[in-house]
């Protein structure tokens, strides 16, 4: 029962949804605030490959080596965010050219490849991953195993972090501030709320979370490092953040069914399906195309939940 | 907040300071960039010296330069022209791809036609392969407010894997299938000799595909600058609103100048059929990364169709001295590093243009912050 093709594809949903769970949040945050930061390409590669040469070279027992590497690679993120906050916050540079310039500066082909190749990173696999750690007996029980309890502590973390973000932005004072000025950082200033803390602090959060989503891939699901390694999956969460209307519990959702779609090809191709891999590898990206044109077409016209000070700049004089 | 700088808007921008700022901010690029070969323990004169030389030290050098430079003249202008209208097309990239089936096809399909005349369909069909596959974010923009920028980045991905499969893993029109060698190791059909694109030797040999890419330059400089449709792309760039009240069609200019900027990038993957690969060639399409390069550089152009294909030879140089010198001393992705640094410099910069910094004497700074007036919006 285990074996059957739902419960293969589901529980490959969990393993491939989560980089995009994290960095999907992560994005949120930041556009909360009213910061669209394109750069997650970027950050989630740079988190990657940090987290990798962390894991290589952190001495010590296999949890404490990979908690490090998360937290290395979520400060590797962090530092990214860090550009793009000053480019847009502080210098008022426009949001979605700086978005896409921290892509190219930091993503295949740039800042993770450089440090990939310069650390010496390829070829090896990881000293330590994440593996499955719950009872055996968990992970063999029928449907739910594999799905919920044959996973990596990344998955479980990433449903806390996911409740947190609920909590944060719907109940506490601070994540009612957040809402103010992402959607009018004019009303919010007059209230006293210091808009561009609120932004940097959000935005170089995205960026943590990013860089821990990027450590998903190169510590969990493919333990190595390879440029490129996210192939698009840091669009794909910018993607997510919009057809998940701006909501923390919808982005778990969604990341698990573009997370389908992602590891369907390695699914469909282990059981010997014959078709051609392109075909089914282009199917997140068409997905994304599909998932997109419904939600900004259904009535969610006239974008429903996005924030409405999202990708300007805030200029106290000017408002 | 006591904070003792102050930006304020300029009223009036001294004409010196729009070639002045950048040229400044390409210095502290490469100041930057001497950082962090520094850091990464990299000889910095050493690096740099072999960079100028192997992008525009010899003729041979600047020739390649020439042959890395085209492409990135048709996704720099790909992009430029939709950026312009804040139409953000990041799907060069496949739209280049788009041209280069299209492009292929029709060489194979004419065969041996005297070479004028292939080359004029070649690049007819790569512009239309383009646009058709620009059309896609386009319509979808148009009609369903779609976010362009994801929907064009998402399908360079498909473009891609389309053209891994129509060479590596079906039978099309563009495989090879003559030889059982060619069909154990796939590859695409040599197009015919008639569809070779002749460069023009001055000196050095310069490739068909960069005049054709300063001729669109020209025309689209003047249809942007000189006609009522530019006219137009620029108010709604600037002001969709004031466009919408003076009763321009929003959405008629946004299919228009998604074809024409797809169109554009098409003929790039045209070009690169003809001018250089003679074949339809997956690996080295996709590794160059062609298009977000000419993001890069239409935004270092501002937007300047002229100035692209000025940036795209430079950018060009740049990427072309990346390959010669891979290796040891001069790693991968620092020609990327390189490209997101000045673009970083650049974007930041472009603050002093617009507005000055003042920093505030302790003495004079002004008391409790004056009343706030009501808000604007």
């Amino acid at each position: 029962m285990n074996s059957s093709i739902l419960v293969v594809v589901l529980a490959s949903a969990v393993t491939y949804g989560t980089p995009l769970v994290y960095a999907a949040l992560g994005e949120l945050l930041a556009e909360r605030s009213g910061v669209l930061n394109l750069g997650v390409e970027g950050m989630m590669l740079v988190g990657a490959v940090m987290g990798f040469w962390a894991v290589q070279h952190v001495p010590g027992s296999g949890p404490l080596a990979l908690v490090v590497a998360v937290g290395v690679a979520a400060l590797a993120g962090t530092v990214m965010a860090l550009i793009h906050a000053f480019l847009v916050i502080t210098l008022r540079a426009s949001q979605i050219v700086s978005g896409l310039a921290l892509t190219i500066f930091a993503g295949a082909g740039g800042l993770s490849a450089y440090l990939g190749n310069d650390l010496s990173l390829a070829g090896a696999p990881a000293s330590h991953q994440f593996n499955a750690f719950l009872p055996s007996g968990l992970r063999t029980a029928p449907v739910v195993g594999p799905i919920l309890f044959d996973q990596t502590a990344l998955v479980y973390v990433s449903w806390v972090a996911v409740a947190l973000a609920m909590f944060y932005l719907g109940r506490t004072r601070l994540g009612l501030n957040v809402r103010a000025v992402g959607e009018s950082p004019a009303a919010a200033d007059v209230m006293g709320i210091n808009v561009t803390a609120y932004r940097y602090a959000h935005t170089l959060a995205g960026g943590a979370l990013a860089g821990v989503g990027g450590a998903a891939f190169s510590l969990a699901i493919t333990p190595q490092w390879v440029d490129g390694l996210t192939q698009g999956a840091g669009w794909i969460a910018i993607a997510l953040v919009i057809f998940a209307f701006w909501r923390p519990g919808l982005v778990l959702l969604g990341a698990y069914f573009f997370g389908a779609f992602s590891g369907l090809p390695f699914t469909l191709q282990a059981r010997g399906v014959t078709i051609a891999p392109e075909l089914f590898q282009a199917l997140p990206y068409v997905m994304t195309v599909l998932a997109l044109v419904l939600v900004s077409s259904a009535g969610a016209r006239r974008r429903l939940g996005a924030p409405s000070g999202l990708g300007v700049a805030y200029v106290r004089e000017e408002r | 907040m006591s904070f003792p700088l102050r930006i304020e808007r300029r009223l009036r921008q001294p004409w010196w300071l729009s070639a002045a700022v950048p040229a400044g901010s390409l210095v502290v690029a490469f100041c930057v960039i001497a950082l962090v070969l520094l850091a990464t323990h990299h000889p910095v004169g050493h690096t740099f010296t072999r960079l100028l030389d192997s992008a525009f030290g010899s003729r041979r050098s600047l020739e390649s330069t020439f042959v890395s430079g085209t492409p990135l003249a048709f996704t720099g202008l790909c992009a430029a022209v939709a950026f312009r209208m804040n139409l953000f097309n990041i799907g060069g990239e496949g739209q280049l791809y788009a041209g280069a089936v299209t492009g292929a096809g029709a060489a194979l399909v004419l065969g041996g036609v005297p070479g004028p005349v292939s080359i004029a369909a070649m690049i007819l069909a790569g512009a239309a392969g383009g646009a058709l596959f620009a059309l896609i974010p386009g319509l979808l923009r148009a009609f369903f407010s779609t976010n362009e920028i994801i929907v064009s980045l998402m399908l360079n991905y498909v473009a891609a894997l389309v053209l891994d499969y129509l060479i590596f893993d079906s039978l099309s029109y563009w495989r090879d299938t003559s030889t059982p060698d060619a069909r154990v190791f796939p590859q695409g059909k040599m197009l015919p000799a008639a569809a070779t694109w002749p460069g023009l030797h001055v000196g050095l040999v310069v490739p068909l595909g960069f005049l054709v890419a300063i001729a669109i330059a020209t025309i689209v400089h003047v249809l942007y600058a000189r006609t009522r449709f530019g006219f137009e792309v620029r108010v709604i760039g600037d002001s969709p609103r004031a466009a919408a009240y003076a009763g321009m069609r929003t959405r008629r200019k946004i299919l228009a100048v998604m074809a024409l900027s797809g169109a554009i990038a098409g003929v790039g993957g045209a070009s690169q059929d003809g001018d250089f690969r003679h074949v339809l060639d997956p690996k080295g399409l996709t590794q160059a990364g062609y298009g977000y390069t000419g993001i890069v550089i239409a935004a270092l152009a501002r937007y300047n169709p002229v100035a692209v294909c000025a940036i795209a030879f430079l950018l060009g140089g740049l990427q072309n001295a990346g390959y010669t010198l891979q290796g040891a001393d001069f790693p991968s992705g620092l020609v990327g590093v390189m490209q997101g640094l000045i673009l970083f410099c650049v974007l930041g910069a472009e603050l002093l243009v617009r507005y000055r910094v003042r920093v505030d004497r302790p003495s004079h700074r002004p008391g409790p912050a004056a009343p706030v007036e009501a808000d604007a919006s």
